[in-house]
């Protein structure tokens, strides 16, 4: 295989443009959580997706690496034995993970999959993923369902596998254990996860509000149902709920993002804000109330 | 202060007052017949030479200071030669006539070229003066004792009123649900009133008349709030970053901020990105509603201009200026446009940081969002941020009552 083409990315947070604050809480877990990011991406979308997602959330992972089907040196991208198309995605996932698995697997504690029209918080997957053992067989993110009784995660709002996760992953198709069963990517992953006994984690916040969203905002936030959306309403494992109640002050993806709202969102996210606000949600308050609540 | 400044301020110090003085003498002897409104205008650039009166919220810079004194010598120059000009006329009046004219209109000719003649080599200054306020700097914030800080925090208190009409209940409803919600107090003003929605009802559908009564109720009835906030359910505020803006300004002095613009020599504040107005400001206008001339109720009779300019009109005869809001690093904080536009626009110029050649982080308004985009807005202001980023304000401001959605 191909030598690495990670994008470094340390220091990130402290180089960060935000001025006016304190933000050692933010680095503090930039170190103890390592989070490896790829991207699913391809060459005719380096320049209308990949490139904006480089520029905004990318930058605020560990390491980055953009998964396509050819590589090229100077975007930088992984290129993976398979060719382009809507039928190929789960090789490519295959693929993505056995690379990680040979290149990269110490350098990171947690392993993220995101589309090139995903958006990510980094910081708001760390504070999730700080509760839990890298070394877990554990995934996350918005979990659905039928189809796999553990339930399996949305492959566009993204998911993340412990470091133990990825290892029995890869040394399942070794065994043949796991094999090509649908080019449905994130259905057939969840399965391969369910068979060799990787748990399916609960990454909604302490109010039980959703933070990885199939969806951009406006769908999720705005409070009418609109007809459109029943379909997706019946895949939720978890009582769907829109409106405010929908999403986590914490969110942690957002799916169906063009490039536009990229940076739209990357300016909600990390620069307006509504000077001495007070925050109705503290998540430190809150998990003291569950922790006490279940003991 | 830069040796420039010091320079200036040291000379407007020496010369200011007598050519303030001689200034305006001037004036008002060769002018004296001129049209009442002309007359009127040079009165207010007479005020405006007084640079030293002007409360120091109006002087941002050394340009505006250095553009003060430019104005005030060059004027003299030429006032004081016009009235030589015209003393020598009739001097020579007395000797004979033709000698009179050709002598008087010599002089007039050489005064007619040196007032294009520019004083200390720099170029000719348009009477541009175009006044910026910026919010207070982290710097000047923590010099305040904490104390002082708490007890504006509670001060600062800001009445909205917002214009609706049933044509646009949407917005109306958005606004309602949203940011209006942050505002101490937050009235509707409709020109009919809808049943689904509370307003006051003004029964009136001229747009010029309705903004009138509107501001004559909100002054009634504001209580001890001082700050008021005038816009359109099309706009989006975010009214804590407003109170960061005025923080330090006193409600008593006259303000009038927003994204300023100009149309010929009338500065004014654009409605659509909301319009901010201190107690002493609407006070000054309240009073000026009163003189049919300088600012009638039914609008200009041969041109019917815009509700934001005949407010600019009437609050300019009262001494107050338009002024554009600025962030501590002269960004823009009153927008026209939403934030996806003008994010949108950033992207297409190409530039290193888009969010950077975009918008500024303590934005107070955003205009020509889709009712579902503010919610999104929401969302993103009040409640959407990267855990572990934490921001040690001088202020604080609580979440409103009985609202689930900030």
């Amino acid at each position: 295989m191909s030598d690495t083409q990670a994008i470094e990315t340390t220091g990130s947070v402290s180089e960060r443009e935000i001025s006016d604050e304190n933000h050692t809480r933010a680095i503090e877990l930039e170190q103890k959580v390592r989070v490896l990011c790829w991207v699913m991406t391809g060459p005719k979308y380096l320049s209308s997706r990949a490139q904006h997602v480089r520029s905004t959330w990318a930058r605020h992972c560990n390491m980055v690496l953009f998964m396509s089907s050819e590589a090229d040196p100077d975007f930088p991208t992984v290129g993976l034995n398979v060719t382009e198309g809507r039928d190929q995605l789960y090789w490519k996932t295959i693929r993505a993970f056995q690379h990680i698995h040979r290149h990269h697997l110490h350098q990171a504690d947690w392993f993220l999959k995101a589309d090139d029209d995903t958006y990510v918080v980094l910081e708001n997957l760390r504070y999730l993923l700080a509760k839990h053992d890298r070394d877990d067989p554990i995934y996350f993110g918005r979990r659905f369902h039928p189809f796999v009784r553990q339930g399996y995660m949305s492959g566009g709002a993204g998911y993340v596998l412990s470091r133990e996760a990825v290892r029995r992953f890869v040394e399942a198709f070794q065994t043949g254990r796991c094999t090509h069963s649908s080019p449905i990517e994130d259905l057939a992953l969840g399965r391969c996860m369910e068979a060799v006994r990787v748990k399916v984690g609960d990454s909604r916040d302490e109010q039980k509000r959703e933070t990885f969203h199939a969806f951009p905002p406006e769908i999720h936030v705005v409070r009418k149902t609109s007809p459109k959306r029943s379909w997706q309403l019946s895949y939720d494992y978890y009582p769907t709920k829109e409106g405010p109640e929908c999403c986590s002050d914490l969110a942690i993806s957002f799916h169906y993002v063009p490039p536009d709202l990229m940076y739209e969102l990357e300016y909600y996210t990390y620069h307006l804000r509504a000077y001495g606000y007070k925050y109705r949600f503290d998540p430190e308050l809150e998990a003291i109330r569950s922790a006490s609540g279940d003991t | 202060m830069a040796p420039s400044s010091q320079a200036w301020a040291g000379a407007r110090r020496r010369f200011g007052p007598a050519l303030s003085v001689l200034a305006q003498r001037a004036l008002t002897n060769v002018y004296a017949s001129a049209h009442q409104s002309e007359a009127q205008s040079l009165s207010l650039h007479c005020r405006l030479f007084r640079c030293q009166a002007l409360p120091p919220s109006l002087i941002r810079s050394d340009t505006d200071e250095k553009r003060c004194l430019n104005i005030e010598l060059r004027t003299v120059y030429i006032v004081g030669l016009a009235e030589w000009c015209v003393s020598l006329k009739m001097l020579s009046e007395g000797t004979s006539f033709v000698k009179g004219m050709v002598l008087g209109g010599l002089f007039c000719l050489v005064v007619s070229l040196i007032g294009n003649f520019s004083l200390g080599g720099q170029p000719s200054v348009e009477l541009h003066l175009h006044h910026h306020l910026k919010a207070p700097s982290k710097e000047e914030l923590q010099q305040l004792p904490e104390a002082h800080r708490l007890e504006l925090s509670q001060k600062v208190r800001v009445y909205c009123a917002i214009m609706v009409q049933p044509k646009v209940l949407l917005y109306w409803a958005t606004a309602k649900d949203t940011w209006s919600k942050h505002c101490d107090r937050a009235v509707f003003y409709t020109s009919e009133s809808a049943k689904a929605l509370e307003a006051v009802d003004l029964q009136e559908k001229d747009e010029w008349a309705k903004l009138r009564k509107a501001l004559q109720h909100a002054h009634d009835n504001a209580g001890d709030l001082r700050w008021f906030f005038v816009a359109r359910p099309t706009t989006f505020a975010i009214i804590e970053n407003l109170k960061y803006l005025v923080l330090n300004k006193d409600p008593n002095q006259p303000f009038y901020i927003g994204h300023a613009l100009k149309s010929g020599e009338l500065e004014y504040v654009e409605f659509e990105s909301g319009i901010v107005l201190s107690l002493e400001a609407l006070r000054r206008l309240l009073a000026i509603f009163r003189d049919e001339d300088k600012c009638p109720e039914r609008g200009r009779a041969i041109w019917k201009l815009s509700e934001e300019k005949q407010l600019a009109i009437c609050l300019k005869y009262t001494g107050v200026f338009a002024e554009n809001g600025e962030d501590s690093q002269g960004k823009g904080l009153f927008n026209s446009k939403g934030a996806n536009a003008l994010i949108s626009e950033s992207l297409a110029h190409n530039p290193p940081d888009v969010i950077e050649g975009c918008c500024s982080d303590m934005a107070i308004t955003f205009s020509g969002m889709t009712p579902n985009q503010m919610h999104v807005m929401m969302y993103g202001v009040y409640r959407l941020r990267p855990y572990g980023h934490n921001f040690h304000d001088s202020l604080m401001f609580r979440p409103p009552e009985g609202s689930d959605n900030d």
